[in-house]
């Protein structure tokens, strides 16, 4: 079932003609064929290279397709318009991969989509609208490589799966189904990060389990779901048989997740966070990567995760490890 | 970004916020003159001298100076403009100091019970809430920071709406909680509410009046002495006008020339180098270089790219620290196939131009790569060791800071 995302997804990119949103609605529509068509103000009625309809607007996008969700790869300028232009044509699924939003753009952003959800603290399978990112990797549900799709030009098998779905700019091929799984248990990813997730991703794969669904949330202060957000749906999804939250310095959000995984979560629970060596005060290229007061250091965080139970990688090469053990295999 | 003090000012002013007279100077010779209009109209002519630096800790360290006559307006500017300042927050050899400030000296009224009129006042986004906050204490003109953690009860949160901002009224009731009477309320409430619009507007992460004051009689208003800002990057886009004011020889030089070519670096004091792509794993491999009982050169994320260019300027940049005795690239290929990383980085190595002039990499060099097409670019690795005698590659990221920690 996995979450957020499933085979019946239908996904759309806003800035379809861009340079960067062009190459990666090819994968994702290689990966998946769930990409039903994009958006660039001013050239719809055209095609693009795969033959998907381009529209002027997310609602004349919706209204054709009866897509549910979206990719952003606006500039980011124009990011949260793009955020805010999906939620009012009634998209779910919101990924803003763009990298570069000003915060006080998301401020504004994230009060509006709050408001359109009936308030911030309604839990988030409650919710109408889900926002991942802004400068995230985006979200992926994987599906069993046995599936008639397509490989790349050069050889290369980064396609193709069946039954699943790719929303975001993370390679495909390095994801297993559980019907491929050595193991045949797979674990829920939620992180911070892109390639320290595809990291994780990698080594949870070769020690032989699968991912129900991968979220990355992005690295800025002001974003749409984070660890808390996801480490629910995750609980209460019966295929995703344990969690990996992968963390950094900056932010209170993993302190927030382990209580809340104290006294709800019953799964077996994984992290790493990283930062440890950062020094504070500086801003580790993520906008929220950066040590302000006690509690955003890695070391809080691995001292709440512990306490709250959750088995802690102190290597980033012992995630994979890390979950097995929570997993007691 | 931050900028400096007296452009703060300049920025408080431009809001229609009360500031100190006062002029910038570069020279001895001009201190006399910048005095005498300073002071111009004072009963008792009093001046602050201020060196213009971004880092803390003047006061203590001589260059933040009351001076009473034009003789001594000179003797504060020679001595802060022929000396280097150190403080806890610069480099050990200290910073050159170009630019002098010189601010008529405000007397501030005293406070009932002792001590001074002086305030805190600051906006900033608190990213637990998503909101941006006021934040404002009857302690000011000291670190706020100790006050926050000795007494949190002195300090007052208002937090902004996400969409109309600070209104009047709740700049009044922190007025009143921060106990001013009479017109004063109305002053601070004003000051608040216009720090609040400049705050947003100009896409600050800081915004902070220390201190904020009330004069003394007949003068008797509330005014704003010292301000600080800090900026966000990703805001500056819209604001030709901060961004103009940036002072290339306050940032590192090697961060300025990183961020041309798309990558993102912070020197550290260690001696191994890194090279990464992405954030999250840059932070990740620096934390496993420590574990092994190395310790980091530097963070690099190269970005999502890692092409030759990119990964050429990368090597200049990271063994331009004369610290740095072996180089740690490690790259998950994800769009990007592992087989043409690889081959930019032999490239970028064999063709690498060391400081000295003389080319091809010298110090140990060890690689991790995983992802897209993996095995054709471990080949090629392998068959470049003899171009590259100092390079090995490694099979996964504890192998690889074994490798690079040994290799040192």
């Amino acid at each position: 079932m996995a979450i957020l995302i499933n085979k019946d997804t239908k996904v759309i990119c806003q800035g379809i003609t861009g340079s960067f949103g062009a190459v990666h609605t090819k994968g994702c529509h290689e990966y998946c064929g769930r990409v039903v068509g994009g958006t660039t103000p001013g050239k719809g009625g055209s095609k693009d290279d795969n033959g998907l309809p381009i529209f002027d607007t997310v609602r004349q996008a919706v209204d054709a397709t009866g897509a549910d969700a979206t990719m952003i790869f606006v500039p980011p300028a124009f990011a949260a318009d793009a955020i805010l232009e999906a939620a009012a044509a009634g998209i779910r699924v919101i990924c803003c991969i763009t990298e570069g939003v000003p915060v006080q753009d998301m401020i504004k952003a994230r009060a509006l989509l709050d408001d359109m959800n009936g308030g911030a603290d309604v839990p988030a399978e409650k919710r109408r609208v889900h926002l991942i990112g802004p400068n995230c990797p985006g979200v992926i549900t994987p599906g069993p490589k046995s599936g008639a799709g397509r490989r790349n030009a050069d050889g290369s098998v980064d396609c193709y799966t069946n039954a699943g779905v790719k929303i975001g700019i993370m390679p495909g091929y390095i994801h297993t189904h559980i019907s491929e799984a050595k193991l045949g248990k797979a674990v829920g990813i939620v992180s911070r990060s892109g390639t320290l997730t595809y990291e994780a991703v990698w080594q949870t794969s070769h020690r032989g389990l699968a991912q129900s669904t991968c979220v990355g949330i992005g690295g800025d202060p002001v974003r749409g779901m984070n660890h808390i957000d996801c480490i629910r749906m995750f609980e209460a999804d019966p295929d995703t048989h344990a969690i990996l939250m992968i963390g950094e310095i900056g932010g209170t959000d993993e302190i927030e997740a382990a209580q809340y995984v104290k006294q709800h979560v019953k799964k077996p629970v994984a992290a790493f966070i990283a930062g440890r060596t950062a020094p504070p005060g500086r801003r580790m290229g993520h906008a929220g990567a950066i040590i302000g007061g006690a509690d955003d250091t890695a070391d809080a965080k691995i001292a709440a995760l512990k306490a709250a139970g959750v088995e802690v990688a102190m290597s980033p090469a012992d995630m994979g490890a890390a979950v097995l053990k929570a997993m007691k295999l | 970004m931050k900028i400096y003090e007296h452009q703060g000012r300049d920025l408080l002013a431009s809001y229609g916020i009360p500031v100190p007279s006062g002029q910038v100077i570069d020279s001895i010779d001009a201190a006399a003159g910048a005095f005498k209009a300073a002071t111009a109209g004072q009963a008792k002519a009093l001046a602050v001298v201020k060196a213009q630096v971004h880092a803390g800790g003047r006061g203590k360290a001589g260059f933040v100076k009351l001076v009473n006559s034009p003789a001594e307006a000179e003797a504060a500017a020679r001595f802060m403009l022929t000396n280097r300042m150190t403080s806890p927050q610069t480099p050990p050899e200290g910073l050159e100091v170009t630019k002098l400030l010189m601010a008529s000296a405000v007397d501030i009224a005293d406070r009932a019970g002792g001590g001074k009129e002086e305030f805190y006042l600051a906006i900033t986004t608190d990213r637990k809430s998503r909101r941006n906050i006021l934040i404002a204490s009857r302690e000011g003109g000291v670190e706020i920071e100790q006050v926050a953690h000795d007494r949190p009860e002195a300090i007052i949160k208002e937090p902004l709406h996400p969409i109309v901002g600070l209104q009047a009224f709740q700049a009044r009731n922190v007025a009143a909680k921060l106990g001013l009477k009479g017109k004063h309320i109305g002053q601070a409430a004003d000051i608040m509410v216009k720090l609040s619009r400049l705050y947003i507007e100009k896409d600050c992460t800081l915004a902070e009046i220390n201190p904020l004051v009330i004069t003394s009689a007949p003068d008797d208003r509330v005014v704003a002495i010292d301000a600080k800002f800090s900026f966000d990057d990703n805001g500056l886009f819209r604001h030709k006008d901060i961004t103009s004011l940036a002072d290339a020889k306050e940032e590192n030089p090697y961060e300025v020339r990183a961020q041309k070519f798309g990558l993102t670096y912070i020197a550290l004091d260690g001696n191994i180098g890194c090279l990464v792509n992405g954030a999250g794993l840059a932070m990740a491999t620096m934390d496993i270089i420590k574990l092994h009982g190395g310790d980091p050169a530097n963070f690099l994320d190269v970005g999502g790219g890692a092409t030759e260019e990119a990964v050429t300027e990368a090597f200049g940049i990271i063994l331009s620290d004369p610290k740095v005795k072996g180089v740690l690239v490690n790259i998950f290929g994800g769009i990007m196939r592992c087989d043409v990383i690889a081959q930019g980085i032999i490239n970028a190595a064999t063709k690498f131009k060391n400081p000295d002039g003389s080319i091809g990499f010298k110090v140990p060099l060890v690689v991790r790569l995983e992802g897209t097409n993996v095995d054709a670019g471990r080949k090629l690795l392998d068959e470049a060791r003899a171009k590259i005698p100092t390079m090995q590659a490694a099979t996964d990221l504890t192998d690889a800071a074994a490798k690079v920690c040994k290799a040192v």
